[in-house]
């Protein structure tokens, strides 16, 4: 069974189309990927999504219920994290998960075990300002109160932006527990690397979707032979890159260059001659698997 | 390349009552150097950067910023150094133009040198036919590398980056390194803070904080080798973890 169904749907801000023809599947249990920047349109979907903006065209249901018609039963039976820290920065810890416990009728206690695993993690703090917590704790106490209900789908609005490295992976782990809970992930991301951690996903730039599959197929799908390149200074390198009639793209990844060239025969003979004519040692070349970043700057260009 | 250095931090320390935030940092950047500041969130990062930019007085410590004593020269660093964050930039209902003629004014250029430089600037950036277009109007990417060029639009020593580029898609994000790439190749050394680990990689050199302290700082290519990991997201989760 589908859980979400999106159907063709846009949405304008006056002049500003902030989504065109979106539409895309998620199912049961599964932890479903936006992955895009800034402006991309995320965040208008999930608005529409949890009721709280109307499409201009286009229909969308969750577990059957209408986003329009259906929109109070939709407003129980899913958890959804903004992409602002929406907390009240005034109540406490225990005052903040009391109170979205009450506001849909239910208490600490009795859903208790869905949260524990997380809310643990801040219970020693319960007592502190949600204004005066770390990055980290703001996010584990968003989600344990968009979790307070029981909802059969979580809709979380860039959950991890601003938070370093290792509350990002902790944070995911969280998920996948909750997926094996089988509670619905709906998530949107602008860090490219976390796309490998959902199950399927949809790369999304400018208001249009451009490719939805499983973060494998969309890897298997990059139609160049991708090449990491290094020799000596890198900005030397990919100015030289740039500036070759070889090159199809040339990207910096960290210490390497990604690269493809326009002609595969040969690509690597052409490239090792052009880098040796233009002065450069100690060369390395090797074939490389791309990932999403790669496959998403290839969509865009 | 002569390393001369910029920036030489002996010992700082930073308490907030009982909480130690900086716990005897040690460490030099060198002219013309990117230099990557690492570290958890709450790890001491923001505190040790307001202390460099001359806003914040250290607890203790011997610190020099562009030769500059933090303590007593706090206006000659804020004239040598150049700011900017995701946070805060520009400001959103004023034009390009404007925009880049009141930080000028603010970094105490002349009126010829601000005609001359925000022209070469708009050119350089493509954002000449948007020099009256307010600043909300333009896309993120655009806004960032604005406010990068009009960070440095003074010649800066050290131009200080706090989380420059997030939320921009990769293409963007890449363009705005050429822009650091370029500032550093000019000597304009770069003080960098960022979530992205392969950004981390583009740094000459990385000090990663935890807790208040930095427990590594070396090239990237040394720390991965010392931590034996295939990349910094490696060696930021041994190190952040422990």
């Amino acid at each position: 069974m589908k859980t979400v169904t999106v159907n063709n749907i846009s949405k304008s801000y006056s002049e500003v189309k902030a989504i065109e023809n979106i539409s895309f599947d998620v199912n049961e249990a599964e932890i479903f990927g936006l992955i895009g920047p800034d402006g991309a349109g995320k965040t208008t979907i999930f608005r529409i999504l949890t009721t709280l903006i109307l499409a201009d065209h286009g229909n969308a249901s969750l577990l059957n219920y209408d986003v329009v018609k259906d929109y109070k039963k939709i407003r129980q039976i899913i958890g959804y994290m903004p992409g602002r820290f929406s907390l009240y920065q005034d109540l406490t810890v225990e005052e903040n998960l009391n109170f979205f416990a009450t506001v849909f009728g239910t208490t600490i206690k009795e859903n208790y075990d869905l949260i524990k695993d997380i809310y643990q993690q801040i219970e020693p703090f319960k007592k502190r300002r949600a204004g005066a917590l770390s990055g980290g704790m703001k996010q584990k106490l968003a989600l344990s109160c968009a979790l307070i209900h029981k909802p059969e789908i979580l809709i979380l609005d860039e959950p991890t932006t601003g938070v370093d490295a290792v509350s990002r992976k902790e944070f995911w782990e969280m998920l996948r527990q909750l997926k094996n809970r089988g509670i619905t992930i709906l998530v949107s991301t602008p860090y490219m690397d976390e796309a490998s951690l959902c199950d399927r996903v949809a790369l999304i730039q400018k208001g249009k979707i451009m490719q939805i599959d499983t973060p494998n197929k969309i890897v298997n799908n990059f139609e160049k032979t991708l090449y990491a390149v290094r020799a000596g200074n890198i900005y030397r390198l990919l100015q030289s890159l740039r500036e070759s009639e070889l090159t199809h793209s040339a990207y910096p990844f960290g210490q390497y260059v990604h690269y493809t060239a326009k002609e595969s025969l040969n690509d690597v003979a052409d490239l090792l001659d052009h880098l040796t004519r233009n002065g450069f040692q100690n060369i390395e070349i090797q074939e490389i698997k791309p990932n999403i970043e790669d496959c998403f700057m290839a969509l865009m260009s | 390349m002569e390393n001369q250095v910029v920036i030489t931090s002996k010992n700082m320390i930073k308490k907030f009552g009982d909480f130690v935030a900086n716990d005897h940092l040690n460490f030099e950047v060198y002219k013309g150097e990117i230099f990557g500041f690492l570290g958890a969130n709450g790890a001491g990062k923001t505190t040790a950067m307001k202390i460099l930019c001359g806003l914040l007085t250290p607890t203790s410590g011997e610190i020099f910023v562009g030769g500059f004593n933090v303590y007593t020269e706090t206006e000659k660093i804020k004239r040598s150094i150049g700011y900017m964050s995701q946070k805060f930039s520009l400001y959103e209902d004023l034009t390009v133009f404007e925009n880049i003629r009141f930080y000028s004014g603010i970094y105490g250029l002349s009126d010829a040198d601000i005609k001359m430089k925000s022209n070469n600037l708009m050119d350089k950036l493509g954002l000449s036919a948007q020099r009256n277009s307010l600043i909300s109007s333009l896309p993120l990417g655009w806004k960032q590398k604005l406010a990068f060029s009009i960070a440095i639009i003074h010649d800066p020593q050290i131009v200080f980056l706090d989380e420059p580029t997030g939320g921009v898609d990769p293409i963007t994000r890449r363009q705005f390194w050429d822009l650091i790439y370029d500032a550093a190749h000019n000597g304009i050394t770069v003080f960098v803070t960022t979530h992205y680990m392969d950004e981390a990689e583009y740094c000459d050199r990385i000090s990663i904080m935890v807790d208040g302290r930095i427990e590594a700082l070396d090239t990237p290519f040394n720390l991965m080798k010392t931590y034996n990991s295939e990349n910094m997201d490696g060696v930021f989760l041994k190190l952040a973890r422990a």
